[in-house]
């Protein structure tokens, strides 16, 4: 199908892009990579009178390293956020996680910050950026917001935006020298949304973990924290993380697969996750392909 | 400051198949619609128009994009390449005739995003493994399900281009 007539704007800067979401209120939506959001016009899913298009807004690009902290701009396309060397090097986690988002051509335009604020519980970022303790840095009529990653995704396609706000950044903090992390999705064909899908992260500690951090997606109506089966881990309780997910996660009945179905996933690659950080391996244990 | 205000078509410019190109785009035309209406290149094939199927690919700034994924009027600035401008400036020769001579095309309705494709994964050189090729073309569907031809014939396109540069280098 087409989409329904809007009318279109491209603004330069931050500043203009805030006065254009300000002035139209509830008519004006942002667009980012427009990934989602086109494909939602295309379907009549949504009608917004007004696009605020964020593509030619240079302080929104780039991702750059100060004091421990990475910042992503939020209309860094996915394949530039998972392909550059200071995320290579800083944050492999992402580097992992990016294979698994859809395929090259919506790698190519899709944004970091768009796939945040759309907030679609399957996705890879958002869970990504709960396990790394990442920073949402937002920009509204009042001002700049910092919301801890953690605190930010509230339900389906929910979080903590208000209207007229838009995410503008996320920082990360530098993993120390001995953090290991783990990543593994589940999907019933590549690129598709994840069936069952897990960011986690630690650090090593004597021959265990500490400061584990599991996050799960597709199991619930966000990316779903399980702290219980990460304390199960600092024992070194691979059975005991994997059975205490039945509490922490809350996946749904779909007409293609049940809810048990999605916990069983969901322990099958905690299982596989979880071996390979307790195994010590290299920093790097985390990602094996499909 | 001034901001511009919201407009349902604008005036945009941009290079097309290597030609500077000028025009009014309404807003609401994905850059497939304004490319096949507005300059007859009709290579650029509408599946889906859900970014699911990939037949609408075409290059923007020497990168894939889903062309019913973006907006005409996001064009204005940039460099958009379609299958009929690779196929005019002989990039994709050798592909084509990969195509040709494998049978990697039935119904030939996915091919034109295939080439795009085939030719963003080609262009970032060496000799991609039949996984890596896969997961390039992992957002193209061929609904005859000629995938392995297509597959060799991107490999073998790979490994002559690769042949020939070593040649070239020695």
């Amino acid at each position: 199908m087409k989409a329904p007539d809007f009318a279109y704007v491209r603004p330069a800067s931050l500043d203009e892009a805030l006065a254009l979401l300000a002035e139209h209120g509830e008519d004006a939506v942002p667009l980012a990579g427009g990934q989602s959001l086109v494909t939602a016009l295309n379907l009549r899913l949504s009608a917004p009178a007004v696009l605020v298009d964020l593509n030619a807004i240079p302080e929104l690009v780039g991702i750059s390293e100060t004091n421990g902290i990475v910042r992503i701009g939020a209309v860094t396309r996915h394949r530039d956020v998972g392909t550059s060397e200071i995320i290579g090097a800083r944050l492999p986690l992402l580097a992992a996680a990016l294979p698994h988002i859809a395929h090259p051509a919506i790698r190519n335009r899709g944004t970091i910050g768009g796939s945040v604020a759309l907030a679609d519980p399957a996705t890879e970022w958002p869970a990504c950026c709960v396990a790394l303790d990442a920073t949402i840095v937002a920009r509204g009529p009042e001002g700049e917001r910092r919301i801890a990653a953690d605190a930010f995704f509230l339900a389906l396609y929910t979080t903590t935006l208000v209207p007229g706000e838009i995410v503008t950044a996320i920082e990360f903090p530098v993993p120390g020298t001995d953090a290991v992390w783990g990543f593994e999705e589940l999907a019933r064909r590549h690129g598709d949304y994840a069936l069952a899908g897990l960011a986690a992260t630690a650090r090593r500690s004597g021959a265990g973990l500490a400061d584990v951090r599991l996050v799960f997606f597709g199991v619930g109506d966000r990316p779903m924290r399980a702290t219980a089966a990460g304390a199960a881990l600092e024992r070194g309780d691979i059975k005991g993380a994997q059975a205490a997910l039945a509490d922490e996660l809350d996946p749904q009945d779909d007409p293609a697969t049940r809810a048990a179905t999605r916990l069983h996933f969901a322990r099958v690659i905690l299982g596989r996750v979880a071996g390979r950080m307790l195994a010590g391996g290299s920093r790097g244990g985390g990602h094996h392909g499909g | 400051m001034v901001a511009e205000a919201p407009q349902r078509e604008r005036a945009i410019a941009f290079t097309l198949n290597g030609e500077s190109v000028r025009c009014r785009a309404q807003s609401r035309a994905h850059l497939g619609d304004l490319l096949r209406a507005e300059f007859g290149l009709t290579g650029v094939h509408l599946g889906c128009e859900h970014g699911v199927c990939g037949a609408c690919t075409v290059l923007v700034d020497g990168r894939a994009v889903r062309s019913c994924l973006m907006l005409g009027v996001q064009a204005d600035g940039t460099t958009v390449e379609t299958v009929e401008g690779l196929t005019e400036s002989g990039r994709i020769r050798d592909l084509q005739d990969a195509f040709h001579t494998r049978n990697a095309l039935q119904c030939g309705y996915c091919t034109p995003g295939m080439l795009v494709s085939a030719a963003e994964l080609l262009e970032e050189g060496g000799t991609p493994s039949r996984e890596v090729i896969r997961d390039a073309i992992s957002g193209n569907y061929c609904r005859c399900t000629g995938y392995q031809a297509i597959v060799d014939a991107i490999e073998t396109t790979a490994q002559a281009r690769h042949a020939a540069r070593r040649e070239a280098a020695e």
